[in-house]
């Protein structure tokens, strides 16, 4: 029986202060790493989806939510622009765009987001095609690998679209057949929960019903007998058969398609990256949101913003998280003390027994730090399975990757954090003990 | 015949107090009669409440300092060892038996006088835990929790408990003073039996005079 085990018994023995003490300290020590674990995770899905973005253009409203409907898809677009709009953006011989990337979005495929583009969107995100091939044509879409999976598509398979972002039996387009022609390589990225697709085949399906799809337009659709024209024969019932038979356009011939097109045709935003930082790029954005009808942000600035608003929340969490991880320290410091007042006379008789005053210090202590330790290790695992939870909920509402199972350096430097606190607490109570006084006890 | 005579001859002391006195705060002073205990020899300390007997007992267990004198136990002058040192020489070589029976009370009997011999830096017997708790009629008790014992079986595990170590001195304070007549009768027999059994030397205070007519060395204060 040694001094640990001697420890064990007397916390055992009153099984209730001591679940007190362990949950009170687990509740501070779980919620300071869940702190830890969101924060980390938050940021780092928000990095890697920065894929070098310089700016975002699209419809006038809240910078922030068009960085995060646009770069992170959760939420809603600001609204659409045309075309015509954003079309200086997209000519490839722009003196400062290095690369100008169009989106068009609003539809979604059980809940995935569909999102109309052109293939060098994979370059962007450093995304490779792990199966088939990129999209090309009209109602092809090429899938993030989580949607594959989650999903069970495989290439071949079809499937019609959704109006909006949630998923809604009763908007779906009944019509549209979309065709998996290729299946993105997991790249960590927002991609791996995308459906890819051309911007075309976002006109053409909302071209062909009367849904509220034009709702969201900056720009209304207008021109409904004109389109067919614009389109340039490519009418919906016969556009798969003619598409089938030309060759498989590449990003550039996209790109160039795109710039044809009629300056009405609605798109929702625009990704840039510069060639160089200068001057002339960095006045870009005040020139766009001074001088047009659209908005220019950029994401480092709002991605920031967010961190700052959040920033308000987890300061008071933290503050919760210290002051209750303070008050567990106290109730260490009371359990052993009022066990102190009980136990004197087995103290005493622990010195009859031959039990020097450092022996006795060093039990008190060894309490201390095993309820400290043994808070902690609950309160670790508390937070790694709330996390568990809580990124289920998160990834179901927001497709993001959030796990329990990693263990942060940072949380690590919490356990001998707690182990001086558990520590701290037993100091005095130990103190006393050791200073026991054997005659005077045993005479009361 | 003298309890320890005979039996073993070479007699040498075993305790002494030379002059010993004690004052507790704010009262008179104590002034101790000296006191001569062979090895292996019973003896009995009588004295009315307040005569300073329990005081002295602790004086004797090194509970307690004395403000002046000396106490020699097993050749050792123990008001004179550091305090951890005493504690250490307590643990080793005296046995103490109290009035009531106290133990750590989230360990059971057996683990109760097992620590008596780890507290006291002695390697584990668990042998030796069990014989005596089966020579003190109690050995069925060994997984039981101290609570749960009735006072006398109390009294019993407490004196395997201070004669687990194989002190060469036993110190009893009124160990029959919560007992009947029968288990004051069983404790004293069984208490004698294996002081004797381990050549301790014994001095039981008391004012219990159920006790004067079983032990004839006997010291009044």
């Amino acid at each position: 029986m040694n001094l640990l085990r001697l420890s064990w018994k007397n916390l055992t023995f009153k099984p209730l202060s001591m679940s007190l003490s362990i949950i009170l300290f687990a509740l501070g020590v779980g919620l300071v790493s869940l702190l830890f674990l969101l924060e980390d995770q938050l940021e780092k899905n928000f990095e890697k989806n920065l894929a070098s973005i310089d700016l975002v253009v699209g419809a006038k409203g809240s910078p922030l939510q068009l960085i995060l409907s646009s770069m992170y898809h959760v939420d809603a677009p600001t609204g659409n622009v045309s075309l015509g709009e954003v079309r200086p953006f997209l000519n490839p011989k722009h003196p400062l765009i290095k690369q100008a990337i169009p989106l068009s979005m609003g539809d979604n495929h059980r809940g995935y987001r569909i999102v109309g583009t052109t293939p060098d969107i994979l370059d962007l995100y450093g995304a490779t095609v792990a199966e088939g091939r990129t999209w090309g044509r009209d109602l092809e879409v090429t899938i993030g690998a989580e949607v594959a999976q989650k999903l069970g598509l495989r290439l071949g398979d079809t499937f019609s679209s959704s109006h909006g972002f949630l998923e809604d039996e009763n908007l779906t387009h009944d019509h549209s057949a979309f065709r998996v022609v290729g299946i993105l390589a997991s790249s960590g990225t927002v991609l791996d929960q995308l459906l890819l697709t051309t911007l075309q085949t976002y006109w053409n399906v909302h071209e062909h019903e009367a849904s509220p799809a034009a709702d969201t337009s900056a720009t209304p659709e207008t021109a409904h007998d004109d389109q067919d024209h614009a389109h340039d024969g490519h009418d919906h019932d016969h556009a798969h058969d003619d598409q089938a038979d030309a060759p498989l356009p590449d990003a550039a011939a996209m790109k160039a398609a795109l710039l044809a097109e009629a300056d009405e045709r609605a798109i929702t935003s625009v990704l840039l990256t510069f060639k160089g930082r200068n001057f002339q790029a960095l006045n870009m954005q005040r020139g766009i949101n001074e001088n047009t009808d659209l908005q220019a942000a950029t994401p480092a600035i709002e991605i920031n913003r967010l961190y700052a608003l959040m920033n308000t929340g987890e300061v008071a969490l933290r503050i919760l998280a210290v002051v209750i991880i303070l008050v567990s320290a106290l109730s260490i410091f009371i359990s052993l003390f009022s066990s102190l007042r009980e136990r004197q006379y087995e103290l005493a008789l622990m010195r009859v027994m031959g039990a020097g005053p450092g022996r006795l210090f060093a039990l008190i202590l060894t309490e201390g730090v095993l309820l400290a330790a043994m808070g902690c290790a609950l309160g670790l695992l508390l937070s790694h399975a709330g996390m568990h939870l809580l990124g289920g909920a998160m990834q179901a509402a927001y497709r993001y990757p959030f796990s329990g199972w990693v263990l942060l350096p940072k949380e690590l430097y919490l356990i001998p954090a707690a182990l001086a606190l558990g520590f701290l607490a037993a100091v005095w109570p130990a103190v006393q003990a050791a200073r026991t006084d054997i005659s005077e006890t045993l005479l009361r | 015949m003298r309890p320890g005579d005979g039996v073993f001859p070479q007699t040498t002391t075993m305790i002494a107090t030379q002059q010993v006195s004690f004052t507790f705060a704010g009262g008179q002073p104590l002034h101790f009669p000296d006191i001569h205990c062979d090895t292996g020899a019973h003896w009995l300390l009588l004295g009315q409440s307040g005569s300073g007997k329990t005081t002295l007992l602790h004086l004797l267990a090194g509970l307690r300092m004395p403000q002046a004198g000396n106490i020699i136990v097993n050749g050792t002058t123990i008001n004179q060892l550091p305090l951890g040192e005493l504690d250490r020489f307590r643990g080793r070589h005296i046995g103490v038996i109290f009035q009531q029976a106290h133990f750590l009370r989230a360990l059971t009997v057996g683990e109760n006088v097992a620590m008596a011999r780890q507290l006291a830096g002695l390697p584990p017997d668990p042998a030796r835990v069990t014989e005596l708790l089966q020579r003190l009629n109690v050995g069925h008790k060994a997984v039981a929790y101290p609570q749960a014992l009735s006072v006398g079986e109390q009294q019993r595990v407490a004196i395997a408990r201070a004669l687990v170590c194989e002190p060469s001195v036993i110190l009893a304070d009124e160990p029959t003073s919560a007992l009947d007549d029968d288990n004051t009768a069983q404790v004293v027999s069984l208490l004698r039996a294996q002081a004797q059994a381990a050549n301790a030397t014994l001095l039981v205070v008391t004012h219990d005079n159920r006790l004067k007519s079983v032990f004839d060395q006997q010291i009044q204060l």
